[in-house]
């Protein structure tokens, strides 16, 4: 039986990479349709009415939204390279970590402080250092925060190992110190490193560029209130 | 003495009376008849024991099952329903599960953070999210009425109580007591006619009419927290 598998995804979105990502571990072939986001399709709209976001998995017709639901959908469907644990203690951890991840560590670092400069970043700063400690101290004895294989919490937390350094050059400083966090800058490097991971990362250079102009476009518009 | 067949299951609930997040974890363990020990936490002197079970948010609720501590609402929920196999909160089909979680989350990010905003902020702030909120609602308004009827009640089915209706049914108890407090109005039954028969229903269901609070203790407690915000959003 022919699977219909679909991927709504931007060239550039760090949610959208998540499934990529987990389609590849899983090894599940799959069409993508790249959007533009200033131009959305009919069929994101259709897909995707509540939110008009990507990315979305359409599987035989049925779509389904939001990335960490999409990433629980693929490994209750595609049961190989399990993403998570069976246990459900092990499983409540691993969601609670990638909740983290995006509810604390996203926000402090891309709104805290990617998007603010001056006091306000200093602030945030502070606060973003205590959530990555806390990932530092999740990482101890550990690989990667599946254990000895990639799994959920580093697909969910995955974006770091690409967009810090690509924050540090357009903000100009640095947010993970090696020195700070061994553990974190370590695996920063080997999910950077692995296959499949290595391989889909967007242009650097194009990335450079489109958040260079959103953090323009953002200081501005703070400081013209 | 046990017969030793099965390890007596120690379920340890640490919360507070007036938390929607701790409510939605009872409703989930009496929904399974897991028996729990219920302990009332002071969060102006948190205990060791949340401290050291919620190190991270120091926030109840916590779960703690034969002492391994589980926190976050939603996650207890997951946990709850994995663990302990009857009477299932997530349907059984995995398309089914996501779109349960996508409301969940849709509720969470879209209804709760909103409502707990307007509670803790005036003027141009407070108009801005209760916009917002009005805006949430009728989305899910348009959910509520493609998904419910006569037949059926609640949004977990044919089985009745499910997952989206455990973590929705905060707003049965607290939209209408945080109105009062805040001093506006998202809850409309002309516009919002499906949700208001859900709310109806909800809190007529057996295990759920019993633990449903009294609108004055609540009244006082949130005017106290919203003042305590004002109070300190005026410092700044």
């Amino acid at each position: 039986m022919a699977e219909e598998l679909k991927l709504f995804r931007t060239w550039s979105s760090v949610f959208a990479l998540r499934i990529v990502w987990a389609l590849k571990i899983k090894g599940v072939e799959y069409e993508t349709i790249f959007e533009d986001l200033s131009n959305k399709s009919p069929s994101l709209l259709q897909y995707n009415p509540v939110h008009k976001k990507v990315p979305v998995l359409v599987h035989n017709g049925k779509p389904i939204a939001e990335s960490l639901v999409i990433l629980e959908y693929i490994d209750e469907t595609w049961r190989e390279t399990p993403l998570l644990p069976e246990d459900p203690y092990e499983r409540a951890m691993a969601r609670f970590w990638a909740k983290f991840g995006d509810d604390k560590v996203l926000t402090s670092i891309v709104w805290g402080v990617f998007f603010k400069e001056g006091k306000e970043q200093e602030e945030a700063m502070l606060e973003a250092m205590e959530h990555l400690q806390f990932l530092e101290d999740e990482l101890k004895g550990k690989r990667f925060f599946g254990g000895e294989r990639i799994g959920f919490v580093d697909l969910a937390l995955g974006w770091l190992a690409n967009m810090i350094s690509i924050f540090e050059e357009v903000a100009g400083l640095k947010m993970v110190d090696e020195d700070k966090f061994p553990l974190l800058a370590a695996w920063m490097q080997e999910f950077a490193d692995s296959p499949i991971i290595k391989d889909n990362w967007p242009p650097r250079d194009k990335m450079i560029a489109k958040f260079q102009a959103l953090r323009d476009a953002k200081l501005a518009a703070a400081a013209s209130k | 003495m046990a017969s030793g067949a099965m390890q007596e299951e120690q379920v340890k609930l640490l919360g507070i009376w007036v938390s929607p997040f701790v409510k939605r974890v009872e409703w989930a363990l009496k929904f399974k008849g897991i028996e729990y020990e219920y302990v009332e936490e002071d969060l102006t002197n948190k205990s060791s024991l949340l401290l050291t079970s919620n190190p991270v948010h120091q926030k109840v609720p916590v779960l703690l099952h034969n002492g391994n501590p589980i926190v976050e609402s939603l996650v207890i929920i997951e946990y709850i329903d994995e663990n302990w196999k009857q009477n299932p909160i997530l349907p059984q089909d995995p398309h089914e599960r996501a779109k349960a979680r996508f409301w969940a989350n849709f509720i969470e990010q879209k209804i709760t953070e909103a409502t707990r905003t307007a509670l803790v902020t005036e003027g141009e702030q407070q108009e801005k999210v209760v916009k917002e909120l009005k805006e949430a609602m009728e989305v899910l308004e348009g959910e509520a009425a493609a998904k419910l009827n006569d037949k059926t009640l609640f949004f977990g089915g044919k089985n009745g109580l499910g997952y989206v209706d455990i973590v929705l049914g905060w707003i049965c108890n607290w939209v209408e007591v945080i109105e009062e407090v805040g001093g506006f109005k998202v809850l409309d039954p002309q516009k919002q006619p499906h949700i208001h028969k859900w709310m109806a229903n909800f809190v007529e269901v057996p295990l759920i009419k019993p633990t449903l609070l009294p609108k004055e203790k609540m009244v006082v407690y949130f005017q106290m927290v919203r003042q305590a915000y004002l109070g300190l959003a005026a410092k700044k």
